[in-house]
């Protein structure tokens, strides 16, 4: 974030701020009861399972603390947060399995 | 509010970890608390630091933010029958504060008690989302406190990943997340050598459509 300003980070917390609240706000306030598209509703559902895989599969393949090169301990741990997260639908209990995995990896691998 | 408890086990840890992670990426506690007060929304902060800290371009960021966030477009439809009549400063109130667990444990308290009446269908809205909230920015302060006396050596790199797969993982509830998931990966993955955070924008919708085409094809199949 080096080459990120202050005023940069402020300008995108206010604007996702702002954003953020209009979306929860649409229907309540000011939308009522009006039918959107049934294709508009279905796209909003998978919307987080779109964006945040996206996001993350780069950063599981080609790690940068390695320079990018994939690196088994991360790739387990991402495999066992998976694993731990759809079994037992818990997100603090996944967090923890891959940090366990994650830090015993990489131990045994040193 | 004593339904919200069993939420905080998630809320606390989950807010700890974004102020400790912000501050890791190089974010003030001034700027943790502006994510966790004015946005009060996890997926979305984590998604904004993440890609803040990759130096991808300002509208990237905010345009992934918020298409986090569409999804409560959704509760805020579903909310229109139960708050029939509320004042606009309470709808107001109201907006600001849907968040997942606040909107999850109102509809299905509503569903189970429909004879509740409007005032005390607010208060209960109120009263999770209080109880939630909070705790969200008092959890998120003490992490970012705490962010910079954590030593540099341990692997942090890797938390921000392994919260999103976590997040993602509880998700995968049908056919239609599943692929929508997978076209994600795949897209993202194939795209991965264009400018920060333009395969993030090809691979989202298309992961979006897949789900949407899915989840047509399930309704047909069970309807035939």
């Amino acid at each position: 974030m080096e080459n990120v300003s202050d005023l940069t980070i402020w300008f995108v917390i206010l604007i996702l701020g702002i954003g953020t609240f209009l979306i929860r706000w649409s229907f309540l306030g000011a939308l009522g009861d009006r039918e959107m598209p049934q294709w508009v509703m279905r796209m909003l559902r998978y919307t987080p399972v779109a964006v945040l895989p996206a996001l993350s599969a780069p950063l599981v393949m080609w790690p940068a603390a390695t320079g990018g090169q994939p690196d088994l301990a991360r790739l387990s741990a991402a495999a066992v947060t998976m694993l731990v997260g759809m079994f037992t639908r818990n997100i603090i209990l996944a967090i923890l399995g891959g940090a366990a995995t994650l830090f015993g990896m990489l131990y045994l691998l040193a | 509010m004593m339904q919200s408890v069993p939420m905080l086990i998630v809320i606390v840890p989950f807010a700890l970890l974004f102020g400790v992670v912000a501050r890791e990426a190089g974010l003030d506690i001034a700027q943790v608390m502006g994510f966790s007060v004015l946005v009060l929304a996890g997926a979305s902060q984590f998604t904004a630091v993440q890609l803040l800290s990759d130096n991808a371009p300002v509208w990237i960021v905010i345009l992934s933010g918020l298409a986090v966030n569409l999804r409560m477009a959704m509760y805020s439809a579903s909310l229109v029958p139960w708050f029939r009549g509320t004042s606009g400063a309470q709808k107001t109130w109201i907006a600001y504060t849907l968040i997942d667990q606040s909107y999850a444990l109102s509809i299905q308290h509503y569903e189970r008690h429909p004879k509740l009446t409007l005032s005390q269908r607010i208060a209960y809205f109120s009263g999770t989302a209080v109880a939630i909230c909070v705790p969200w920015m008092c959890a998120s302060w003490t992490g970012a406190v705490l962010g910079s006396v954590i030593p540099d050596d341990i692997a942090l790199d890797f938390a921000m990943p392994i919260t999103f797969l976590a997040m993602i993982a509880p998700m995968l509830r049908s056919a239609a997340h599943l692929a929508a998931c997978f076209v994600s990966i795949v897209a993202a993955l194939a795209f991965a050598g264009l400018p920060s955070g333009l395969g993030l924008m090809l691979a989202a919708p298309l992961g979006m459509a897949t789900g949407a085409v899915v989840e047509v094809l399930t309704e047909k199949r069970k309807r035939a």
